[in-house]
């Protein structure tokens, strides 16, 4: 039996564009399966969302050859300020305030990160894989089996087409079909918390500077874009958010105007409103036979960090790191033993993240005054002691731990 | 099984033969090999690419090569030497190892020459290589300096000799005897003997003694927090490997 490219990719989104873009770049043949025809994918208009890049994830993309084609509508974060606010009551007199001056990288001139939009991100994925000859992408089509062979594994589309791999990676999102045909299982709880999005227009400029504010039913990101357009990440209880999502764009702006103060000047709304209920699933495994999960399909996370995105693309360097090693010299990419170097490496960090976000957000959600005071305290302390606080920011810009090749510089 | 005055220590084979079964359990008999297995052939592949100008980012880098890997055990270098596109033969004086070998390199859809012979027969029938492989097993062998003699033969001219073995300190003897073999169980008790255990400094006069020209020496260092094998250019108190080149 033939093998129609070395590696099959289902799910199309954005971190199975990046595998495939590292994958093909290392020699490897490469199709991605998404369920979404290219042209609804392609022709995203401005909806407000966009994703937060720490310094780690700019590399990435910058190595993949897709952070040319979306540098020029980057917005760069040269300031993170947190504080813990209470709605109605403005800004706590406690707060930390990271600056890129402080020197995350070698560099000290470089922005904390980026602010980019998805539409630009998703574009210039499609765009890229489009022209590299490695890459093949089926679009508008379903995943309804994958069975394994002693030398491969293959999966069926809902057309009745069967493609054959050495290897198959889920990149299908938290309800994972590739997981769950697999057998593999996932435990997760609900925060009964569900974040509003949005992006606004605002009168005042924003300088780069992002916002993060504590307050008692959820955190509260301001997120600087390109102009005078910040997104917003807003956290609330499941019940309230259902009830401010209901209201109209003026009444949602009247609850939204208080809880930020009016730094900003006067705010609307640019794009359309989403939500999101937050919880935490993870895989009970990242790799099964001849398989392999990133992104969401392996942990999809609380984003109190901002950390979404930039973690699945560390899967996504971290397992090309991991195979294209293997391939160069000349282990079977598909054996257990290659994919548990994969799952070694991503299972400790996705879930001590998902822990350290998890329990930030009990603690930071939290009206309890002595809890308040204690975080004040705390956030004051790390605020009063530099090499804390640049520690916080390497971690958040993801250049701690053990660095896949792709986020090297 | 060719009758040739060979090296090898028959009470050696036999024990090589009740574990062959195991080699391909990576959390069997064999697991310390293949832990180690990945910066070993990070060595030697790229000893070979730098030896012979080849790419390891391109497709079937080693096409071309004629690769013996002496000592083959059930494969776990053969299969990599011949997935890089090398033409392989795999030789083990152990009969048991060579079916083990062929069924999963049949599995793994790969052609590998394996034989159940010594390097002295090979040099009999005049089998010439690009590189010779000779991982782990100058501690096995009666006679290095007949073995390695052999190994020279076998070479094309400007052929590379790539040899890996334990080295002979205190330190070596807690790790690989004490350690490997007595308290964490990964090899059976009696593996090793301690006193065939060769220096590098040896290993560098048995080499030149041979008729090999020595190039390189490295250790290959197992770090016991993160369980993970590296390279070294300092390190060779334990797990060491020479690279060495024939006369042209």
């Amino acid at each position: 039996m033939t093998k129609n490219s070395d590696i099959v990719i289902v799910g199309g989104g954005l971190n199975g564009p990046a595998l495939a873009l590292a994958l093909a770049l290392a020699g490897f043949t490469v199709t991605v399966i998404d369920a979404l025809p290219v042209k609804i994918r392609k022709n995203a208009g401005f909806d407000g969302r966009g994703y937060a890049l720490a310094l780690a994830s700019k590399r990435l993309l910058n190595a993949i050859g897709i952070w040319p084609r979306v540098a020029q509508n980057a917005q760069p974060m040269y300031e993170i300020k947190v504080s813990d606010g209470h709605a109605g009551l403005g800004v706590s007199p406690f707060f930390m305030h990271f600056d890129h001056s402080d020197g995350v990288d070698s560099s000290p001139h470089d922005p904390m990160g980026f602010m980019l939009e998805d539409r630009y991100l998703r574009g210039a994925f499609l765009a890229a894989m489009k022209e590299h000859p490695a890459i093949t992408q089926i679009s508008g089509q379903t995943v309804v089996a994958q069975t394994l062979d002693p030398q491969g594994i293959s999966v069926t589309l809902a057309s009745g087409k069967v493609l054959r791999a050495n290897l198959l990676i889920g990149s299908d999102g938290r309800a994972s079909g590739t997981a769950t045909r697999a057998g593999i299982r996932r435990t997760g709880w609900n925060y009964g918390q569900t974040a509003l999005v949005c992006a606004i227009d605002h009168a005042m400029p924003h300088n780069g500077i992002a916002h993060q504010f504590f307050m008692p039913a959820g955190p509260l990101a301001i997120l600087p874009l390109p102009g005078n357009r910040s997104s917003i990440v807003w956290s609330e209880t499941t019940a309230n958010a259902a009830a401010i999502h209901a209201l109209s764009d003026a009444d949602y702006l009247a609850v939204l105007r208080p809880r930020f103060g009016d730094f900003l000047g006067e705010i609307s709304l640019a794009g359309q409103r989403f939500t999101y209920p937050l919880d935490l699933t993870l895989a009970n495994a990242f790799v099964g036979e001849r398989l392999a999960l990133i992104g969401d399909a392996a942990h999809g996370m609380h984003p109190i960090a901002g950390q979404g995105l930039n973690a699945d693309l560390r899967d996504v360097a971290a397992l090309a790191h991991v195979l294209t090693h293997a391939r160069q010299r000349g282990e079977d990419i598909a054996a257990q033993l290659t994919l548990d170097r994969y799952q070694q490496w991503r299972r400790f960090d996705t879930q001590s993240l998902a822990m350290i976000t998890d329990l930030s957000n009990k603690l930071f959600s939290n009206g309890n005054p002595l809890l308040r005071l204690g975080r004040d305290l705390g956030m004051r302390a790390i605020n009063a002691m530099p090499p804390l606080r640049r520690g916080l920011m390497r971690e958040a810009a993801g250049l701690r731990g053990d660095l896949p090749d792709l986020m090297r510089e | 099984m060719q009758t040739s005055q060979t090296t090898i220590d028959p009470n050696e084979v036999a024990k090589f033969e009740a574990m062959a079964a195991e080699w391909w359990d990576p959390n069997g008999k064999f697991k310390p090999l293949h832990m180690m297995n990945p910066c070993r052939l990070d060595y030697i592949c790229g000893q070979i690419a730098a030896h012979y100008g080849r790419d390891l980012s391109r497709s079937l880098p080693f096409k071309g090569l004629r690769i013996l890997d002496i000592g083959c055990g059930g494969g776990l270098l053969s299969e990599p030497m011949a997935r890089l596109g090398a033409d392989v033969v795999g030789a083990d004086a152990a009969a048991g190892n060579l079916p083990v070998a062929r069924i999963h390199a049949e599995q793994s859809g790969l052609t590998i020459d394996y034989r159940h012979t010594p390097a002295e027969s090979l040099v009999e029938d005049g089998e010439k290589f690009d590189v010779v492989l000779n991982m782990e097993v100058i501690e096995h062998v009666a006679d290095p300096l007949a073995f390695l003699t052999a190994c020279k033969n076998l070479l094309r001219p400007n052929g590379l000799h790539l040899c890996s073995t334990i080295n002979r300190n205190m330190k070596s003897f807690g790790m690989a005897i004490v350690g490997a073999e007595w308290i964490m169980r990964w090899l059976p008790k009696g593996t090793h003997e301690w006193d065939k255990f060769i220096t590098p400094d040896e290993l560098f006069d048995l080499l030149a003694n041979a008729g090999l020209t020595p190039t390189n020496r490295s250790g290959f260092v197992f770090n016991p927090i993160t369980w993970n094998w590296s390279i070294s250019d300092q390190d060779l108190s334990v797990n060491y490997v020479t690279a060495s080149v024939a006369p042209t």
